[in-house]
């Protein structure tokens, strides 16, 4: 193991071992393209990535990995059907426009589909609100409510349903506590600070 | 096939001594229009050596107005090589690893077959009797001359503007010989708005009494006057007004009051009218007609059913397309056409938009975040066509 898989944020690694060697991936919200560098280099993969941000692209084209500058709303639909095994979208679907739109295009464009986000259900949050009568701004939400990109946030329970509604089987779910640590927690949509939800078609 | 190492053109009224190689091919070559033309000679000039392998190949398109000189002293203007802050030792194409060709395009006056060429059937320059030819013509003679120089598969071809339609056209007519490509500021077809530049330049030429229907070599003539307005047309549509206003604003060339007539008040017009001066000395107005009309004829979607995606289809070549926000002419849009098409059929691309205020221009000035990004896909695409591949290591 080389240092890279060290310093890999520890969401990004549990994705990470959900995804089978040398298989196709999409990582939407790439980022500085950590997570697809460690696939590449690791777990061979043929990775593509699409991030919003120039300075994201820049870092990942610098570092050799292939990656656009696109947007998850609107660029998703230029990909064929079934064109990667896995398509990954890791704490960004807050962030978009249609969420559940994004869901669909996740589940065409890739047979298997990890999404990641912040929990808006958990107590941190539900404290802020209840009893500061303040929008809340904690580790994994760090944006005052007028410069924030997330417009769409959810709570464990809204993504189970959401995804019951869409048909869509979840095959695997994770949650991390407030140290960023895979928990077997009793009441997630209370205690997870993110979740990571593994999706397959139905 | 004939090899020979130095050779001279005839540019306006001098002739030239330049440097580089030249190779003829004296068999026809079909052209896109259906002609079939030839002998055709191409002037081409290489920087690195080639390993034993021949598997470090680099290919450099060039642009309109550019030629083979791309990293040394220009052997008429005396300024450096047009993509000297690109290719060269240590650069994003790195010279003492990279084998690195440009060839001038057929069409052009710099020593490939053009219309400033002697038409060996009259003994007479082939001036308007030179075939209309294509951006996939250029390119199909390029295959020739690396097909001559035995390699069979180029690790890199990459330009920008009409040298990334050069790129596009490499990919998708010769993928097995293309392991990377980068198009640059570059656009899967010329839109009305290119075209209508390229005829008012053309225009242009052809109102000048001296280009006298395009025989005026024969005359001893240059239409000077046409070919520099054509210039001067063109060099605006490759700046932005930010990069303008940012040169010259309203500034006064040489005095403190308005002259009240004509004279080149501005610096800005005194600027242009130096572009297009200079621009007459080293090239041929002829070669400027034939090339902007490849350019307008360009579109790749129309040779595949009207679908771009069409063109890409299965392609195991390695894109990093890039655009500059300022560039107008070749606009982020146009570009990032080409990466949706790619995306449609999950070929293997990166795109970056670079911030510039320098217009379509940007990709031949000092611009960090762009050869960033160049070096580091060279360098990704390295490690998988040296090492992956086990094709021979690089230094």
């Amino acid at each position: 193991m080389t240092a890279k898989n060290n310093s890999l944020r520890s969401d990004l690694r549990l994705i990470a071992d959900m995804i089978e060697p040398d298989s196709r991936v999409l990582d939407i919200g790439c980022d500085d393209g950590a997570l697809l560098d460690f696939l590449v280099h690791n777990r061979a993969v043929s990775g593509r990535g699409v991030e919003l941000s120039q300075k994201g692209v820049n870092l990942c084209v610098a570092r050799g990995l292939s990656v656009i500058q696109g947007n998850a709303d609107t660029d998703l639909q230029y990909y064929p059907d079934d064109a990667f095994d896995y398509a990954i979208l890791s704490q960004t679907i807050q962030a978009t426009n249609n969420p559940r739109h994004v869901l669909e295009e996740l589940l065409r464009i890739g047979q298997k589909a990890i999404v990641s986000f912040p929990n808006f259900g958990h107590w941190r949050v539900r404290s802020s609100l209840a009893f500061a009568g303040r929008m809340p701004v904690t580790q994994s939400l760090s944006f005052q409510w007028y410069e924030t990109p997330n417009i769409h946030f959810c709570t464990v329970d809204d993504f189970f349903a959401l995804c019951q509604d869409m048909n869509i089987r979840i095959a695997k779910t994770l949650f991390l506590d407030e140290r960023g640590r895979q928990k077997k927690l009793l009441f997630p949509n209370l205690t997870a600070q993110q979740a990571i939800f593994f999706l397959h078609r139905k | 096939m004939t090899d020979t190492n130095c050779h001279k053109i005839r540019i306006q009224d001098k002739t030239v001594q330049l440097p580089g190689q030249r190779v003829l091919f004296e068999d026809p070559m079909p052209l896109d229009s259906g002609l079939s033309f030839g002998p055709i000679e191409i002037a081409y000039q290489t920087y690195g050596t080639l390993n034993a392998d021949k598997t470090n190949a680099v290919l450099i398109c060039h642009a309109l107005t550019g030629d083979q000189f791309v990293s040394e002293t220009h052997p008429i203007t005396e300024k450096p090589g047009w993509w000297s802050l690109m290719v060269g030792p240590g650069k994003a194409i790195d010279t003492e690893k990279y084998f690195v060709i440009c060839s001038s395009v057929i069409g052009g006056c710099m020593g490939s077959t053009g219309p400033v060429s002697v038409n060996p059937e009259t003994g007479n320059p082939y001036g308007l009797n030179f075939p209309v030819i294509t951006i996939g013509d250029m390119v199909r003679a390029q295959k020739r001359l690396i097909d001559h120089m035995g390699i069979k598969k180029l690790f890199c071809v990459i330009g920008g503007s009409m040298g990334g339609m050069q790129v596009l056209q490499w990919a998708v007519s010769y993928p097995e010989m293309v392991f990377a490509a980068i198009p640059i500021a570059t656009a899967p077809r010329h839109t009305a708005q290119n075209i209508a530049f390229h005829e008012v330049g053309r225009q242009a030429i052809m109102a000048d009494p001296d280009w006298c229907h395009g025989a005026y070599l024969e005359k001893n003539k240059v239409p000077r006057a046409g070919l520099s307005v054509a210039r001067m047309t063109a060099h605006v549509t490759y700046l932005s007004e930010p990069a303008l206003h940012r040169k010259f604003g309203r500034r006064l060339q040489d005095r403190s009051n308005l002259t009240y007539g004509f004279d080149a008040d501005f610096q800005v017009e005194s600027y242009l009218r130096h572009q297009g001066y200079t621009f007459v000395e080293r090239f041929d107005a002829n070669s400027y007609l034939y090339i902007t009309r490849a350019m307008d004829y360009f579109d790749l979607a129309a040779e595949h059913k009207g679908r771009l995606a069409n063109a890409f289809k299965d392609s195991p070549v390695r894109f990093c397309v890039v655009s500059f926000t300022s560039d107008w002419l070749f606009p982020t849009k146009a570009n990032r056409d080409i990466v949706h098409a790619l995306n449609a059929v999950a070929a293997d691309v990166s795109f970056v938009e670079v911030e510039s205020d320098a217009g379509h221009d940007a990709f031949l000035l000092d611009e960090p975040e762009f050869h960033e990004t160049i070096d580091g896909f060279v360098k990704g695409c390295a490690e998988r066509w040296f090492n992956g591949h086990g094709k021979g290591a690089i230094s």
